[in-house]
C-alpha cells in the first residue's frame, strides 16, 4: 500500500505555505458566479407568500385569479386547506412567472382565509410562556445537596443569550428546471453538493441518477443551507409544470431573515458553588430555550468544565410560535460557552479571585488539562492580563470603564466521508475532481497545495474541480468536517494516481517504480536527480493514457491512517470599553488562542479565526432576533436593526494558531466553528469586569447594558 | 415594487408641475437612500417618480446675506467637508459625520434628510405612521427599544433626520416651493407629530419641494453630540445639537434640541433654563443634561434612552464651550 501520511513538517514545499486562496481575485472583481447570479435562457421568476400570522390555520385559499395573472406560468401551493402554520412567513404558496414584478403581483391575488390561533413568541420570561415549556428529566451527578452545605462559597446568576438569525447574504434558493425526461437540473446556493441530490430526488421521487447539481460559490451558509427546502422543490414542481423551463426561486431578505435558520436561545439560573480557594465543587443550573415551535436547543452545560463533580440539572424545551432552529456554526456551544463562562466569572468575582486563577485553578475540571493550561497562559499573555486586568468594577473614574474576560471552546473537527479523483492526462495537466463545496473558506485551495505537496508541483498545475455531482461524492460542508475530509482524500487520490504514474514511467528511468519520487516538477529515482524526468516529459510516456485514481477519506479508518483527526481546545480573552454614560461597548482587542492540528495553510486557516471572532463580536454586541408580541411577527427582519459589526467596531484581533510539530502529528481538524464558539463569553466577561455588574442578557446593546447599571429588568 | 413613471426635469419650475395633489401621485426623487427603499418595501407607491438632481438651482453651498445656504440638493459629504459650515456651524458639521456610511454621505442630499421618512419598523411594515393593528397601539404594546422618550402621542416614532436638531437650534429658516410661489418656514416648525396616519411628519404638501436652507451665522457656540451602538452605519440612540450665545464665559441664551427622542426635534427649555447665565462645566453640562430629559416618559422598554440623551446634551454643551470633560 503506497504511503499517505502527510510529509514531514520541514519537508513540505507547498503544504504549510500562507498562500492566497485561488480564487480570491475572481471574488473580489466580482466575476465569481453565485447560483443567484444565473440566468437563462427561457427562465421563470419564483416569489414565495408567506403567512402573516404566527399561529393560524388554513381555511381557504383560491389561486384562481394569480394563475390568471398576465406572465403567470403556474401556483405552487404548499399549505392547503386544513394546514395548521405555527409561525409567521411560513410559506403558503409559490408563484412562477416571466418576470419578478408578475410574480410578487400575482402573490397578491392568491385568497387566502386563516383562522388565528393563540401565539407566543417569547421565552426569557419562564413564567409568560403558558403551557409551552417542556421538562426535560432532572440530572443529578454526585450529591449536589451535601456540596451546597459543604461549599464555602456559593455565587448565583441569571444569564440569557438571545436567538440569532443565520444572515446569509446570499439568500436561500436555487435555479432548477425538471425537464419532461424526467432531468433535474439543480443549481442550489447550498452546502453539500453531493447530498442535496438525493434529498431532491426523494422530494421529487425521481431518480438519484437523474439530479445534476451544480454550483461555484455560496454566499454564506453558516450551518443553515443543507436541504433543497421547500422553496427548493417548489421551484422543481413550477419548472415541471411549465415544461421544463428553468425556474430561478430565491427568498426575499425578509422572509430569509425569518425562515431561514436561526440559532437557538439559551436562559439560565445557575448556582455555582466552591471551596474559598477556588475550586469549583457544584453545579445547579435551571435552564431553558426555544428552537421554535418544535422546540429543541439544549445547551450543554457545563461547557468545556464538565467534570465538576457535583451537578443538578434541570432543562425545559419553550416552544414558540417562530421560525425553527438549523445548525449555527457550533451548535449550542456559543450558548453553553457563555452560560459557563460567565458564571464561573461571577463566582470568582465572589471569591474576589483573579479569574484567569480560577480557569486555570480548575483546569483538571476539563478533558484537556494541559491544553487548557497552556492556552490560558497564552492567551493572558497576549492579552497583557497582567498590566490590563483590574478586580472587577475598580476601573478608575470617569464614564469610560476597560475591562478583561475569558472564554473557552471545544470542538471536534475530524473529517468526513470524501472521495476524491485525480486525473494526470498525457500532456501533463492535473485534474482533482470532489463533489465538495468552497463556503468561501479556502477549500479550493488547500485542495491544490495538498495535490501538488503530493506530486511535487505547485498550486497552479493543479486544477481543483468541485461544487458538482458529477465528481466522486464528498460530505456536507457541515461540523469544520471539510478540510480534514476533502485534504486526506485528495492525498490518497493524488499518491494513488502518481503511484501509476510511476510504474508508467519507471522502466524509462531504469529503475523500479517504488524507486522513485516527485519532487520539484520532477520524476527523479529517489536521491538522484540525475536521473529524472520533467512532469510534462513524465507525464507524455502515458502516449493516450490518462490516470484516473481515487481516494476516499473514510471516518472510522481515518484515526489510523493519520491524516485527520478531530478535538480541539481554545481561549479567547477579550478587553473592551464601555462607556457608562451611554452603554455603547468598543472592542479594544481580542485574542484568540487555538489549538490545531496539521496547517495546510496558515493564512485561510488564520482567516477562518477572524470570521469567527467578527461572528462572536456581532453576536456578543448586536444581534438578536426581536418578536413582537401583539403580531408574533419578526421585526428586524432586515439588516437595519438586525445590527452587525462594521470594520470600524471590530478592534484588534490577535490570532494565535498553535502550529508545532507535536500538534502537527495530530493529523488535519477543522477550524471552522471552535474559533466561534468562546468570543460572546470573553466579550460578556471583560463588559463585566469593566462595569462592575454583569449584564444578563446578551448583545450587550446599549439597552441591556444601561438596564443592568441601573438595576431595570429588560 | 410597483412600476411608476418617471421623469427628470431640469427646472424648479418643470419639476413643480409633475406633482400632484396627493401623496400617491408622486414622489421627489434626490438622493434615493430612503425612497427607493420605501418603494421596495411597497411602503410608497408613487405613480410617479420626479427626479431633481438635475436641477442645478437646488444645488451648492454659499454664503448670503441672511447666512449660510444649504440647497436642497447638497450631499451630506458636501456638508461635512464644507469649510464654510465647519467654520460658524461645527454643529451641522458633526451631523453629517454621524451618518457614518460614506455610500449613503455621497449619494444622500441634505433635503433629503430632512424629508426622509421615520425608520419605525412598525412603519416600515407597514402599520403606519401611528402604527394600529386590529385596534392595539403597536409601539406602546410592541417593542418600542427605539421610539420616542418626549412627546404625548398618538405618535410614537422618533424623527430620523440627523440635521434636524442642529437647523432647530440655530434657528434655521427651510424654503419651499409650489405651483403658487415659495414659502419659507422656521425648522422648529417644519418638523411636526402627525395626529393619524394619513398626514406627513414634515409641514409639506404633495405639490411642493424642499428647496434651500438658510443658516443665520450669529456667531453663537455650536455643537452636536450624537449616540450611535456602532461606528458603521447605524442610527442614533439620541443625538442633541446646542447653540451658545455667550456673555463672557456664561451662557446668555441657549437653544438645546435633542433628537431621536419625539416624532420631531425636540427643543428642551429645561435644559437651556438650566445652563443660562452659568460657565460651562462638566457639572453645569451635567445639570442641563438632567434637566433636559427630567419631563421625558419613556415607554416600557426605553427608559435607558433617557440617560443617553441627557449624555448627549451634557456632551454637546462641552463640545460648543470647548470644555474637555
Amino acid at each position: 500500500m503506497p504511503e499517505y501520511r502527510w510529509p514531514e513538517m520541514s519537508k513540505r514545499k507547498v503544504m504549510g505555505k500562507r498562500l492566497n486562496r485561488l480564487d480570491g481575485i475572481e471574488k473580489a472583481s466580482g466575476r465569481a458566479k453565485y447560483c443567484s447570479d444565473i440566468n437563462k435562457p427561457g427562465m421563470l421568476h419564483g416569489a414565495t407568500l408567506v403567512c402573516p400570522y404566527a399561529h393560524a390555520r388554513v381555511k381557504s385559499i383560491d389561486t384562481s385569479e394569480a394563475e390568471k395573472h398576465p406572465g403567470v406560468a403556474g401556483v405552487h401551493v404548499v399549505s392547503p386547506p386544513g394546514t395548521e402554520i405555527y409561525w409567521a412567513h411560513c410559506e403558503v404558496a409559490f408563484v412562477a412567472a416571466e418576470t419578478e414584478l408578475a410574480a410578487r403581483d400575482a402573490l397578491k391575488k392568491i385568497k387566502v382565509e386563516y383562522e388565528v390561533l393563540p401565539h407566543v413568541v417569547h421565552e426569557a420570561d419562564l413564567k409568560k410562556v403558558q403551557d409551552r415549556a417542556k421538562a426535560a428529566g432532572e440530572q443529578i451527578e454526585g450529591d449536589p445537596d451535601q456540596a451546597l452545605k459543604e461549599a464555602a462559597v456559593v455565587s448565583e446568576g441569571f444569564y440569557g443569550i438571545p436567538v440569532l438569525e443565520h444572515c446569509c447574504l446570499e439568500p436561500h434558493g436555487s435555479v432548477v428546471s425538471w425537464t419532461p425526461d424526467n432531468k433535474v437540473e439543480f443549481n442550489p446556493s447550498t452546502q453539500a453538493v453531493t447530498s442535496i441530490r438525493g434529498d431532491m430526488a426523494r422530494a421529487l421521487n425521481v431518480p438519484a441518477a437523474n439530479v445534476h447539481v451544480h454550483q461555484d460559490h455560496i454566499g454564506g451558509g453558516f450551518g443553515s443551507k443543507f436541504q433543497p427546502d421547500r422553496w427548493g422543490e417548489a421551484a422543481a414542481r413550477l419548472s415541471k409544470a411549465a415544461g421544463g423551463r428553468p425556474v430561478k426561486l430565491f427568498l426575499e431578505r425578509n422572509v430569509e431573515q425569518v425562515i431561514a435558520g436561526c440559532r437557538p436561545s439559551a436562559f439560565a439560573r445557575i448556582k455555582l458553588g466552591a471551596t474559598k480557594d477556588g475550586k469549583i465543587t457544584l453545579w445547579e443550573s435551571q435552564s431553558w430555550a426555544t428552537g421554535g415551535f418544535t422546540g429543541g436547543g439544549s445547551p450543554p452545560i457545563p461547557y468545556v468544565y464538565t467534570r465538576i463533580p457535583n451537578q443538578r440539572k434541570n432543562h425545559s424545551a419553550v416552544s414558540t410560535n417562530t421560525a425553527p432552529i438549523r445548525a449555527w456554526r457550533a451548535p449550542n456551544h456559543q450558548q453553553a460557552s457563555y452560560l459557563t463562562c460567565a458564571a464561573m466569572e461571577d463566582l470568582a468575582a465572589k471569591l474576589k479571585m483573579d479569574p484567569l486563577e480560577l480557569f486555570l485553578k480548575n483546569v483538571d475540571l476539563t478533558a484537556r488539562p494541559d491544553t487548557y493550561e497552556r492556552q490560558l497562559k497564552k492567551a493572558a499573555e497576549l492579552a497583557e492580563w497582567k498590566k490590563l486586568w483590574h478586580p472587577r468594577g475598580d476601573s478608575g473614574r470617569g464614564h469610560l470603564k476597560r475591562g478583561l474576560g475569558i472564554g473557552v471552546c471545544t470542538w471536534g473537527g475530524a473529517g468526513h466521508d470524501s472521495t476524491a479523483r485525480c486525473n494526470i492526462h498525457p500532456d501533463g495537466t492535473v485534474e482533482v475532481e470532489l463533489g465538495s463545496q468552497d463556503l468561501g473558506t479556502g477549500t479550493r485551495t488547500i485542495i491544490a497545495q495538498v495535490a501538488a505537496e503530493s506530486l511535487g508541483l505547485q498550486v497552479n498545475d493543479i486544477r481543483v474541480k468541485i461544487g458538482d455531482t458529477n465528481y466522486p461524492p464528498s460530505g456536507t460542508s457541515g461540523g469544520s468536517t471539510t478540510v480534514g475530509g476533502v485534504s486526506s482524500s485528495t492525498r490518497k487520490a493524488t499518491i494513488n494516481a502518481l503511484t501509476k504514474l510511476f510504474e508508467e514511467v519507471a522502466p524509462a528511468l531504469g529503475a523500479p517504480a517504488t524507486e522513485l519520487e516527485a519532487v520539484d516538477g520532477k520524476i527523479q529515482v529517489k536521491g538522484n536527480p540525475a536521473k529524472s524526468l520533467t512532469w510534462k516529459a513524465a507525464c507524455a510516456k502515458l502516449g493516450v493514457k490518462t490516470i484516473s485514481e481515487t481516494g476516499q477519506n473514510i471516518p472510522r479508518d481515518a484515526p489510523k491512517e493519520g491524516l485527520n483527526t478531530g478535538g480541539v481546545g481554545g481561549v479567547q480573552i477579550a478587553d473592551v470599553t464601555v462607556d457608562v454614560e451611554t452603554g455603547v461597548v468598543k472592542m479594544n482587542r481580542i485574542v484568540a488562542v487555538q489549538d490545531c492540528g496539521t496547517i495546510i495553510n496558515p493564512k485561510t486557516a488564520e482567516s477562518q479565526v477572524y470570521g469567527a471572532i467578527i461572528m462572536s463580536i456581532c453576536g456578543a454586541l448586536m444581534e438578536e432576533r426581536i418578536m413582537d408580541a401583539v403580531t408574533g411577527r419578526m421585526l428586524n427582519n432586515e439588516m437595519e436593526f438586525y445590527k452587525l459589526a462594521g470594520i470600524k467596531d471590530i478592534g484588534e484581533i490577535v490570532v494565535h494558531l498553535e502550529i508545532d510539530e507535536i500538534n502537527d502529528k495530530r493529523g488535519v481538524i477543522g477550524l471552522g466553528e471552535p474559533p466561534a464558539v468562546g468570543g460572546i463569553a470573553a466579550i460578556a466577561n471583560a463588559v463585566a469586569n469593566a462595569i462592575g455588574v454583569r449584564v444578563p442578557l446578551v448583545p450587550m446593546t446599549p439597552m441591556n447594558v444601561l438596564n443592568a447599571l441601573s438595576g431595570r429588568m429588560s | 415594487m410597483q412600476p411608476f413613471e418617471y421623469a427628470s426635469p431640469k427646472t424648479l419650475k418643470e419639476a413643480l408641475a409633475l406633482l400632484g395633489s396627493a401623496w400617491s401621485d408622486a414622489a421627489v426623487l434626490a438622493g434615493g437612500t430612503d425612497l427607493i427603499s420605501l418603494m421596495k418595501d411597497e411602503v410608497m407607491s408613487p405613480k410617479r417618480v420626479v427626479n431633481i438632481k438635475e436641477i442645478a438651482e437646488l444645488k451648492g453651498i454659499s454664503k448670503t446675506a441672511a447666512g449660510i445656504r444649504i440647497g436642497a440638493l447638497a450631499t451630506v459629504d458636501e456638508v461635512l467637508s464644507s469649510p464654510l459650515i465647519r467654520a460658524s456651524l461645527p454643529a451641522l458639521t458633526e451631523a453629517a459625520r454621524g451618518v457614518s456610511s460614506p455610500q449613503i454621505r455621497n449619494m444622500g442630499t441634505f433635503g433629503g434628510d430632512l424629508c426622509q421618512r421615520p425608520r419605525c419598523w412598525y412603519f416600515r411594515a407597514g402599520f403606519g405612521l401611528i402604527a394600529r393593528y386590529e385596534g392595539k397601539d403597536l409601539v406602546a404594546e410592541g417593542d418600542n427599544r427605539y421610539h420616542a422618550i418626549f412627546g404625548n402621542g398618538p405618535a410614537r416614532f422618533v424623527s430620523a433626520s440627523s440635521f434636524g436638531p442642529a437647523l432647530v437650534a440655530l434657528g434655521a429658516k427651510i424654503r419651499i416651493a409650489s405651483p403658487s410661489g415659495t414659502r419659507e418656514v422656521d425648522a422648529e416648525k417644519f418638523f411636526v407629530s402627525p395626529t393619524s396616519s394619513d398626514v406627513r411628519e414634515v409641514d409639506l404638501k404633495p405639490n411642493e419641494i424642499l428647496t434651500e436652507v438658510i443658516v443665520p451665522v450669529t456667531g453663537a457656540k455650536n455643537a452636536t453630540c450624537e449616540v450611535r451602538q456602532k461606528d458603521a452605519l447605524d442610527w442614533p440612540l439620541a443625538t442633541a445639537s446646542v447653540a451658545l450665545t455667550m456673555k463672557g464665559t456664561a451662557v446668555a441664551s441657549a437653544r438645546v434640541v435633542l433628537g431621536h427622542v419625539a416624532p420631531t426635534p425636540w427643543v428642551s427649555a429645561e435644559a437651556a433654563r438650566a445652563i443660562e447665565g452659568k460657565a460651562v462645566t462638566a457639572e453645569t453640562a451635567e445639570a442641563a443634561g438632567k434637566a433636559a430629559v427630567a419631563a421625558a416618559r419613556p415607554l416600557s422598554m426605553n427608559a435607558y434612552k433617557v440617560q443617553i440623551a441627557a449624555a448627549a446634551v451634557k456632551r454637546a454643551l462641552l463640545a460648543a464651550a470647548g470644555v474637555k470633560a
